[in-house]
């Protein structure tokens, strides 16, 4: 529980800044700081528990069908990175207190913070590889908004969106490798995962999971060649830097290696990958630290540079190696945590970070002078101080490694090369600050910042020359568990500043000689590059983005263009090609079911189906005689239903077709009747042979599907229509109870579908034609009266007819799909027999209602089973006894169906009446002779 | 008999999708209904064609036909009106708005 809680504390830290808003900053400040400070002191609270061997454990199932748990866990690895988040971050609020300026909003600078430390301990603490993802990609999100926060600036924005790219697509590939590895274990539990080296090993698709998780990793920890994006987050405010990249950010992806390396690492290409990218990285970094000239620049190649040299101990992997690593990541936090904190005072007390503008600062700010030079002797490897010693260490195992095989020998040189360069730029950065005489005057009279400010400073130095100095008492402990928790046993060691005259020593010696002397020639080799000048990584990665958004948009043009009839003849294609690929390797598309013997009648009704489709096709420039053809279709269409045992289907689409026809008759009124011929004939045949070519794969398909046997999940609903439903047609049952839930989407879409109608006949102005194609007037003769007649005695008849559709429909072919259908049919029949108007004064309320009331009383009938504890839509019944009428059935179905009944009657009126009243008011129906001038041209507008 | 079954579908597929390759709006509604036939066709088709089988469980004693693709295909006959009507009203309006019937609401004097 108490793991649990360090968790939580920084996240619930989120809320206090926000909520105490701008009012009071120390207030702010200090109230903020509880949360991360409490969360600190219970990790120390669990140290000696971790003394005792343990690790500490805590899981909650989250979604566990997933794999993934709210599972936590402490051990020396995540005790040494919750001392560097909470306690740096600590220190960092404190900075940032003095370094915002008053007018800045510093809530939102808080809250962001606090999220970025909840997301970075919970990477720490995640025992979870799915949970540890998450975390991962949370840093992203609040690195972005933490590196952007000066919003006004382009440069801010621009840093942070690139931060953002760069290490959300490394996410991303993360995550895949992590689903991989999760695969191949059989668990995305961290212990697990652990424990399962061999079989990671020996997996096939262990380099391409192993690839992918270092993409995460190298571009979160800025190796090489994805280094580009840290300098640009240096737009960043200097707590957010410091922040970022000393102690958290680009650890991250150091961390990932050092957690995941008693799983995935212990192979040559681990080996390899890991310490060639760590050595490239590590002498680009150092390389370019030397000839930047502002000093954030400075530090951000400096670190990059850094993050190299742990890569390469992690790529190394020996015992000594792993510990090395782990050494430095606490070193390098302190002491760049510390210089970029000065670094950040500099410019806020002078008002710039340029070197050219600065100089003999040691005069007016003799503390800081002092602070930042012991900070960047440690940074340079300097005896006495932290860095010392782990460089040391480090050069000892790039002595002893073999990882290169035969080129082995070129590490130390280049590890040699990296210190030089580390030495000289450390020099510059100091030298040019502090000591060197000043060329200009900068912004500002430069004095001591308030001492608060410079506390974080003093802490962090002081750490480095203590652990420097003693480095077996104040390190050992934390180091001999992280060491532990990363190798799986406990390793024997000892840390001393002096291990006698050796190897390493000279290359240490040689390092610091060496770089005085190329600082000393600094403006010669100043020279020696200028010609090189390094290319503007943002520029590149600008025009790169903006290059793919060209391509992207070309792309869409090209296929999506502004032409639908291309848009959808390369839907088709695409279909085809797939189709074709996925279908052509079954190669018998024949089961083995027989054909059914054909008689007469089934051999009429295919004739008449493919007469209709074709003649709908062959005659679609005459729009009416193309309906009139689709109409024999859907007529057919029922037929068939109906002789393959499916009355439900075959009354719905006997229904639907008239209220279709309806429909697209009233609709083609208001548009030309015929089509222009345009297509060319090419782009007919074209068409023709596409249509043609998926109708045969349709065909072949089907084909297949019919006389394949199949088992089906038919049985069960079958077996319990009655006992369960309390029904004998089944699929009435299936609609209005097994699948309810499906049937409830699509009764509202059904209703959203008449309510988008609704909003857009609203206003529409239409062409109101006063003749056919041919010329021929309207008969004079509006309402009919055998029509009219007719429809009258019909109305209650069919009302009649869809009640008791409605009613038997549980056990007999209907239910209310269909009554609504017939329902429908009956009231549009009045509507044309005895036009809007006459029917209007009659049903004189809106359909809209209804419809949402029939989605409406579905739902609550659904919602019903949830008062009395079941699941959404469970279904009940019971039989009642009426005198005369007899036993019957009153089922909640029955409500439901209800439901569907009012919207399918609601939803089709609406459509079907509302298109009806943009007709009637001011159709022409005059004679030629009497029409008015403006309506003698066919597609004249009339408003 | 199947095959028979299977030919009609096909052949209304690709009258459906031939008239949806059309330029003009009116065609291509209808042609969305045909294929919107021979979608249901096809699906009903899924479970096997059985003569004289009803899935009524009180009456029948031989075969019965799957009333699972005939519960889907109900819905979606029922769908594909509301969705042929929105598409119909759609040209309408787009034909008001456009002045003509072009699907991509051009004028006339094009291809």
């Amino acid at each position: 529980m108490i793991l649990l809680w360090i968790a939580l504390l920084p996240l619930l830290g989120v809320v206090v800044p926000a909520l105490l808003g701008q009012r009071d900053r120390v207030l702010s400040t200090r109230i903020t700081a509880i949360a991360p400070a409490l969360a600190l002191l219970l990790t120390f609270s669990q140290v000696p528990a971790l003394l005792d061997g343990e690790t500490l454990r805590f899981s909650v199932g989250w979604m566990p069908e997933l794999g993934l748990d709210l599972a936590l866990r402490l051990d020396g690895l995540t005790l040494l990175f919750n001392l560097l988040i909470l306690g740096i971050g600590l220190l960092i609020l404190l900075y940032a207190h003095f370094y915002l300026s008053p007018e800045e909003p510093f809530d939102r600078f808080y809250a962001y913070l606090m999220l970025f430390m909840a997301s970075m301990v919970g990477i720490a603490m995640s025992d979870n590889l799915i949970l540890l993802w998450l975390f991962w990609e949370l840093t992203s999100i609040s690195s972005f908004l933490l590196i952007g926060y000066w919003s006004h600036q382009s440069d801010a924005r621009k840093g942070a969106r690139m931060a953002l790219t760069v290490t959300g697509a490394g996410g991303l590939a993360l995550l895949a490798g992590l689903l991989l590895l999760g695969d191949m274990v059989g668990s995305f539990d961290m212990n697990v995962v652990l424990a399962s080296q061999d079989v990671i090993l020996a997996d096939p698709r262990y380099p391409l999971m192993l690839v992918l998780v270092l993409l995460g990793a190298f571009t979160k920890s800025a190796q090489f060649p994805f280094q580009f994006w840290l300098p640009h987050a240096m737009a960043a405010p200097t707590p957010v830097s410091a922040y970022l990249h000393s102690a958290t950010m680009v650890k991250a992806g150091i961390f990932l290696m050092a957690r995941l390396h008693p799983a995935i690492a212990g192979s040559e290409l681990w080996s390899v990958i890991v310490s060639l990218t760590g050595t490239i990285t590590l002498l680009y970094g150092a390389w370019f630290a030397l000839f930047k000239t502002d000093l954030k620049g400075i530090l951000a190649f400096s670190t990059v540079s850094h993050l190299g040299l742990i890569t390469v101990l992690l790529g190394i992997g020996s015992p000594m190696a792993v510990l090395a690593a782990l050494f430095h990541i606490l070193n390098h936090a302190t002491f760049k945590a510390a210089l970029f904190m000065s670094a950040g005072i500099i410019d806020h007390e002078t008002g710039t970070r340029e070197l050219k503008m600065l100089g003999g600062l040691k005069k007016t700010m003799p503390v800081t002078a002092l602070l930042t030079t012991l900070a960047a002797a440690a940074m340079a490897g300097v005896p006495l101080f932290n860095g010392f010693i782990s460089k040391e260490m480090f050069f000892t195992e790039t002595l002893a490694t073999p990882v290169l095989g035969g080129l082995s020998w070129l590490l130390p040189v280049l590890a040699t090369l990296g210190g030089i360069l580390s030495v000289a730029y450390s020099l510059r950065l100091v030298h040019a600050v502090f000591f060197k005489p000043a060329r200009k005057t900068p912004p500002k009279s430069p004095h001591e910042p308030p001492h608060l400010m410079r506390l974080p400073v003093e802490i962090l130095v002081g750490l480095c020359v203590v652990v420097g100095l003693l480095p077996g008492l104040m390190a050992s402990g934390v180091l001999s568990l992280a060491a532990q928790a990363v190798l799986g046993e406990p390793l024997e060691f000892h840390l001393s500043i002096w291990h006698g005259f050796n190897l390493p020593l000279l290359m240490s010696l040689a390092a610091l000689a060496f770089g005085i002397l190329m600082y000393w020639r600094h403006p010669d080799l100043r020279q020696l590059t200028q010609p090189f000048a390094s290319v503007d990584a943002r520029r590149v990665f600008e025009r790169t983005i903006i290059n793919m958004n060209q391509k992207a948009d070309w792309l869409i043009n090209k296929i999506e263009g502004h032409s639908l009839q291309r848009y959808m003849g390369l839907l088709l294609l695409s279909a085809l090609v797939m189709g074709v690929i996925g279908l052509a390797p079954i190669a018998p598309l024949t089961g083995k079911l027989g054909n059914q013997p054909v008689d007469a009648i089934v051999l009429l009704g295919a004739a008449m189906l493919i007469f209709g489709g074709i003649a709908t096709a062959a005659t679609h420039r005459y729009r009416l005689i193309s309906l009139l053809m689709l109409s024999v279709v859907g007529l057919f269409v029922a037929l068939t239903f109906a002789r393959f045992s499916a009355p439900d289907l075959a009354l719905t689409q006997l229904s639907v077709e008239v209220v279709t026809m309806i429909l697209l008759m009233l609709a083609l009124f208001f548009l030309p009747q015929q089509t222009p011929r345009e297509s060319s004939p090419l782009r007919n045949v074209r068409d023709i042979l596409l249509a043609s070519a998926l109708g045969l794969v349709i065909a072949s398909l089907n084909y297949a599907v019919l006389t394949t046997d199949t088992s089906s999940i038919s049985d069960y609903f079958l077996a319990n229509s009655k006992p369960g439903g309390g029904g004998y047609n089944v699929v009435n049952v299936i609609l209005v109870d097994f699948r309810g839930f499906d049937t409830l989407g699509e009764i509202t879409v059904l209703a959203l579908a008449g309510l988008a109608i609704f909003k857009l006949l609203n206003r529409l102005r239409l062409f109101l034609p006063h003749s056919d194609g041919e010329g021929r007037v309207w008969s004079p003769d509006r309402y009919p009266a055998i029509l009219t007649s007719i429809s009258m005695a019909l109305l209650p008849l069919a009302l009649l007819v869809s009640a008791f559709i409605f009613l038997r429909g549980h056990n007999m072919p209907g239910g209310g799909f269909i009554a609504g259908l017939v329902t429908a049919v009956a009231l549009i029949l009045v509507y044309m027999a005895r036009g809007v108007e006459w029917a209007q004064e009659r049903l004189d309320f809106p359909f809209q209602p209804v419809a949402i009331a029939g989605v409406a009383i579905a739902t609550l009938t659904g919602l019903g089973s949830w008062v009395f504890g079941y699941p959404f839509l469970t279904s009940t019944f019971a039989y009642f006894t009426l005198p005369l009428v007899g036993t019957f059935e009153l089922a909640s179905a029955m409500l439901f169906d209800l439901g569907v009944y009012l919207a399918v009657v609601g939803a089709t009126l609406m459509i079907l009446a509302n298109l009806g009243k943009v007709t009637t008011a001011h159709r022409p129906t005059l004679e030629p002779s009497e029409t008015e001038p403006e309506a003698s041209s066919p597609d004249k507008e009339t408003r | 008999m199947e095959l028979l079954y299977a030919i009609t579908t096909g052949v209304l597929t690709a009258c459906g999708l031939y008239l949806t390759l059309r330029g003009r709006t009116f065609p291509v509604v209808v042609g969305l209904t045909l294929l919107s036939y021979a979608v249901n066709l096809f699906l009903f088709s899924m479970g096997g064609l059985t003569t004289d089988g009803a899935a009524l469980v009180n009456q029948q004693q031989g075969a019965i036909a799957d009333p699972l693709p005939q519960a889907l295909v109900l819905t979606a006959i029922v769908i594909g009106f509301a969705m042929t009507a929105f598409v119909v009203i759609l040209a309408m309006r787009a034909r008001s708005e456009a002045g003509n019937d072009h699907v991509d609401g051009k004028k006339e004097d094009r291809e």
